[in-house]
């Protein structure tokens, strides 16, 4: 059973200067203590969410919404697992595929070959599930024979093109994006917008943040609202 | 609804284990690492085995009749003990940036930390194994005096890899959040060099022999060179390196299970 649960999410970025984060200053600290200790106690965190709560279930197709900086990326990361909340807590059920950067372990100097295994282990897929998948993949990037040079040597399309095919060739039950996925010149992009289209529909959850308006209301079926990393609304549309 | 979430110290053994497992991750990266510096030259990660060859060939000579050994015995010392000497030390420089240096996979993926350290530790492993090639030529060639202590070998090599990976934990955490760290750490390993007995032997220490016997590194080299060398393995040195194999996993485990999580808030 997919869901993803979050129970009073809280997520304190710490802002280290060179202050706090130097050695000096904790050992000076410990020295002289009163005035300086004073100022570890002040140290300045961003709250990116405070207290986020919510209940995602099969068949949800949450849109988030939010002014820059209202912890919809933070958001996301927490539910891919990259962040643990500092108190609250949050539970996923079922595979996640993060398109939060779809170019990650990907090396410029390795070929388009080696990248494909390169970025499907950081995507948590086996060498041996990829293998099969390679001639696909290399046909639907129109790599042809760039596959077996450096991805250095690409066009920036080239790259993010294998980079899209890797990452939507294996199916998932959950999928976060962050604002929905485009790459590549017109003609690519009606292919991608399909390929996508068929993995976010076979998906069980999905989860967009995105301040498109008509995207989400074209692709979502809940709305939450996120405002200084407070959740304001989540409501069925 | 949300279950109860396991304890601190269960997700850091969970890391620690799920990181070591996975073997579809940290050998390509490490692999990576290595051939990213070589890439589009001829000989490739050779050149690791070659510079150390270099070296060895001009010190050897130098420092034997500085020392006034014979050279060909004296060359089967340093082989041996530089080639480890780069392992040991890349392993401990190597630790400081293992979670700084995977700054971006740690945002923004949830792999287990640990396989950022099985990197460090497979990539230093990989050189110490280029290495290897000049320690069997040298070895070949003047010294031939071996026996069954050799077995000793892979087990040594083995412990140096396990405390690798607590070092690796334990002082990548330490240095994310503190970034004077790795700095201290490099220069206090280079002056190592010349404090542990790597080009010039206890012996030569006369009375005070008892100094290299307290620095922890000569125990840590002194569990491969010796089977090596063609000498019984010293119970003190095992004794030591064992204790400080256990009692680094010990503190590594009680600070991992309690910052493991604010790690990604830290690179």
């Amino acid at each position: 059973m997919t869901a993803v649960s979050a129970k009073d999410v809280v997520v304190d970025f710490p802002i280290y200067g060179s202050g706090s984060r130097s050695l000096k200053n904790t050992v000076i600290r410990a020295a002289t203590g009163g005035m300086l200790a004073r100022d570890a106690a002040e140290r300045v965190v961003v709250r990116a969410l405070d207290g986020v709560s919510f209940e995602f279930r099969e068949g949800d197709r949450i849109g988030i919404v939010g002014h820059n900086g209202s912890g919809k990326t933070t958001l996301l990361r927490v539910i891919a697992g990259a962040y643990e909340p500092v108190s609250g807590a949050i539970e996923t059920k079922g595979r996640i595929a993060s398109m939060l950067s779809i170019t990650l372990g990907m090396d410029a100097e390795a070929t388009g070959y080696e990248n494909i295994f390169l970025r499907a282990a950081i995507m948590g897929v086996k060498p041996h599930e990829v293998a099969p998948m390679v001639a696909e993949i290399r046909e639907f990037s129109e790599l042809g024979d760039y596959i077996d040079m450096p991805v250095r040597t690409y066009s920036s399309g080239m790259w993010m093109r294998l980079a899209f095919a890797i990452s939507t060739c294996i199916a998932a039950d959950i999928i976060l994006m962050d604002e929905w996925l485009s790459v590549g010149d017109p003609a690519f992009r009606e292919k991608a917008q399909l390929r996508l289209r068929q993995l976010v529909d076979q998906a069980k959850i999905l989860v967009l943040a995105s301040n498109d308006e008509r995207l989400i209301r074209d692709n979502c079926n809940r709305i939450m609202r996120l405002s200084h990393g407070k959740m304001t609304t989540l409501e069925s549309i | 609804m949300l279950s109860a979430p396991p304890s601190r110290f269960r997700l850091a053994l969970k890391d620690l284990k799920d990181g070591i497992g996975s073997i579809y991750v940290w050998p390509p990266l490490g692999w990576l690492e290595i051939k990213q510096r070589y890439r589009r030259s001829m000989l490739g990660p050779f050149w690791l085995t070659i510079s150390t060859g270099f070296m060895l060939a001009f010190m050897g000579p130098l420092y034997g009749k500085m020392f006034g050994l014979p050279v060909s015995s004296y060359l089967a010392y340093l082989a041996v003990s530089f080639v480890v000497w780069i392992f040991v030390s890349g392993l401990i420089n190597d630790s400081c940036t293992a979670f700084i240096q995977a700054e971006g996979y740690i945002k923004q993926t949830k792999l287990p930390l640990t396989v950022y350290v099985m990197r460090t530790v497979w990539k230093n492993f990989l050189i110490f194994a280029h290495n290897l090639v000049i320690v069997v030529l040298v070895l070949v060639f003047f010294q031939p005096s071996l026996d069954w202590y050799l077995l000793l070998v892979p087990l040594a090599v083995l412990t140096i890899v396990v405390n690798g990976i607590w070092s690796g934990i334990l002082l990548g955490l330490i240095c994310a959040r503190f970034r004077d760290i790795p700095p201290i750490v490099s220069s206090l390993v280079q002056v190592a060099f010349f404090l542990t007995p790597v080009f010039w032997t206890p012996s030569m220490l006369g009375r005070h022999q008892w100094a290299a016997d307290l620095n922890p590194l000569f125990h840590f080299m002194e569990i491969v060179r010796r089977p090596l060398m063609g000498q019984d393995p010293s119970l003190l040195s095992w004794g030591v390196v064992l204790a400080i194999t256990f009692s680094g996993f010990a503190l590594m485990l009680a600070l991992f299970q309690r910052f493991r999580a604010r790690i990604a808030y830290w690179v």
